[in-house]
């Protein structure tokens, strides 16, 4: 455990590093010369843009660029956009809005997608099992950006209209920690179907071994066969793919957050690639890909303390 | 386990036809024709396909043709000349929904092709020659893997600017983030497959290394791969279209299904019509290959049933 554990540590170090150069070189290699682009289309007086191209350090060597752009990030300093606003200050109480929605989704998540899945996996072959099949290939196959978009018209409109009742709201964070349901639900959907093949098949799995047999065989009630011997053994998978999934959430929250106007972090991303403030761009998706490193690193390391059989190679 | 929504049959029966030994190749085409996801899924594929490459069949309005679009009939409902009413420019949807398939179709399957080639040729030889070959090629990997494909796709097609968007763009961002997915799997492959008996009776028998790759390795490494690559297509038409909708994909006047539901979004709870066809187009896109990707990794991969 401690090998393996001091291993997945130092492997993480050639993917951090290299993700935050892959980033960087990518803005390094941008075209055009973004201290003329300020001066819009009159030229720049060269003693000015020598100035600031030395603030910026525009003219340091490639690696003393990248050297100081990552201690900068890990002392929480993401740099000024060209028009003097600190990054950081932008990212203030946004990452709220994408982690309290990253978290609602994984909690519908594992609501949800378990409990699919354990039905689906009791009931193997029949109905419900094959009905449970049928609701992940449809969820997986609607992509958030059309669910998004439905759903906001049958519950925002149709359904209010209607009925005059408001299920949920549809837009914004006005109404507190409910505004969050419906984004919620729409940013986990694609989760919700792999995360109940995934119980399913864990459970099949686990249902199948000699243990079980024996647990059984011996006279076990059922409720105590599945509750104590089936179900903790196969959570284990579950565990490790919602501790990633949190990750892969915030990620992807940014076309969420657009079509339901919640001013987290995607949000921000989707307004600051429109205007093209590229400096915001990298802080956001640095930071984003780093909780996403971070989230794998941390399961890994917790997948070996739940599943002690896990060894390193 | 079975993923599939139909009901297979029992495992005896199958086991029974097969009086002389099946390759996985014959017996997988045999589990297909008689799975009807993958028939369902692969009808939808061909109609799809079809619009594609000749929208013209299905529509006689040329989408591309301005000339066709009439803001005096602007935003009108359903009608019965706009079967799916028009848009804010008057532009008639079911002509544009037509010709907005060729866009995810070549996205996805060029983006298939891209990465199977160059993931699938690196893991294979990452994982036949292993040693320095392996460690420099699965490092390089882990780094694109490590970055969530959205989030880099936007950053890179962000940097390229919208001026030179387009779907070679679209295709290089997602080939960029999703080659490491294949060299993983084709490497875990061929790993398996490179201590089998077999190969080794090929080594013993004076096989060179490339007759040995390709002949014995390649052939019993590459289901796997198959496998993945068909579910990923329907990920990168999706993809494509979340690109294109927060405007760092393709670019008007092209058309794609993302761009007409961020075209139609301001006027859209007002009138669905042309937010609605492309999603459900884009839904349904998505859906044939998902089943075509669920159906050929039941075939192929006997031990996930």
């Amino acid at each position: 455990m401690g090998r393996y554990a001091l291993r997945r540590l130092l492997q993480a170090i050639p993917v951090l590093v290299g993700t935050t150069f892959f980033i960087f070189v990518i803005v390094y290699a941008l075209p055009g010369d973004p201290i003329q682009a300020l001066g819009g289309d009159r030229r720049m007086d060269p003693v000015i843009a020598r100035a600031l191209r030395d603030k910026f350090g525009l003219d340091d060597p490639l690696l003393v660029q990248y050297w100081h752009y990552l201690t900068g990030i890990f002392s929480g300093n993401f740099g000024t956009t060209f028009r003097g606003v600190e990054v950081s200050s932008i990212f203030a109480g946004k990452f709220q809005v994408t982690l309290q929605l990253a978290l609602t989704a994984l909690v519908m998540e594992a609501i949800i997608g378990v409990g699919l899945g354990l039905w689906s996996a009791l009931r193997r072959g029949r109905w419900q099992d094959q009905f449970v099949l049928a609701v992940t290939l449809l969820l997986v196959s609607i992509p958030p950006l059309v669910m998004g978009f439905v759903l906001q018209l049958w519950l925002g409109v149709k359904f209010k209209l209607g009925t005059g009742i408001e299920l949920v709201p549809v837009a914004g964070i006005g109404a507190g920690e409910k505004s969050y349901l419906l984004p919620g639900f729409v940013l986990a959907t694609t989760s919700i179907a792999y995360l109940t093949r995934l119980t399913r098949t864990s459970l099949m799995e686990t249902l199948r071994s000699d243990f079980i047999r024996t647990a059984v065989a011996k006279g076990m009630p059922r409720r105590r066969v599945l509750g104590r011997h089936a179900l903790r053994n196969s959570l284990i998978p579950l565990v490790t793919y919602l501790g990633a999934d949190l990750g892969a959430l915030m990620g992807g929250a940014v076309i969420t957050e657009t079509i339901f106007n919640l001013p987290g972090i995607g949000l921000q991303l989707f307004q600051s690639v429109y205007l093209r403030e590229n400096t915001v761009v990298v802080g956001i998706v640095t930071v984003l890909v780093l909780i996403y490193v971070v989230a794998n690193l941390v399961v890994d390391l917790l997948y070996a303390v739940l599943d002690p059989r896990i060894r390193y190679e | 386990m079975s993923d599939t929504i139909t009901q297979q049959p029992p495992k005896h029966a199958r086991r029974v036809k097969a009086e002389k030994p099946a390759s996985l190749w014959s017996d997988a085409w045999y589990d297909l024709r008689r799975n009807k996801v993958f028939l369902i899924g692969s009808v939808l594929a061909l109609i799809l396909i079809l619009m594609a490459a000749f929208p013209s069949i299905f529509s006689h309005i040329n989408a591309y043709d301005p000339a066709t679009c009439d803001l005096k009939t602007a935003r009108r409902g359903i009608t019965g000349e706009h079967w799916f009413g028009t848009d804010n420019l008057g532009c008639d949807t079911y002509s544009r929904v037509i010709y907005g398939a060729r866009v995810s179709i070549l996205v996805g399957i060029i983006t298939t092709v891209i990465t199977t080639v160059v993931g699938g040729g690196m893991g294979l030889v990452a994982g036949f020659f292993g040693r320095w070959s392996d460690v420099l090629l699965s490092r390089v990997a882990e780094i694109f893997f490590a970055i969530p494909p959205i989030l880099g796709a936007l950053l890179i097609l962000s940097v390229i600017g919208r001026d030179n968007a387009g779907i070679g763009t679209v295709v290089m961002a997602l080939g960029v983030l999703y080659w490491p997915l294949l060299l993983r799997i084709m490497r875990a492959a061929v790993i398996s497959a490179k201590n089998q008996d077999f190969v080794v009776a090929a080594r013993a028998l004076g096989a060179s290394s490339g007759r040995i790759m390709i002949r014995h390795i390649l052939p019993n490494a590459v289901a796997p791969v198959i496998v993945t690559a068909t579910l990923n297509l329907g990920a990168f038409i999706a993809a494509e279209a979340g690109l294109s909708f927060l405007g760092v994909g393709v670019q008007s006047p092209t058309i794609s299904w993302g761009l007409m539901i961020s075209d139609a979004r301001p006027w859209f709870l007002a009138q669905p019509e042309p937010l609605l066809f492309p999603a459900l187009f884009l839904s349904i896109t998505v859906l044939a290959f998902v089943m075509l990707g669920d159906a050929v990794r039941d075939a192929l991969d006997p031990k996930l049933r």
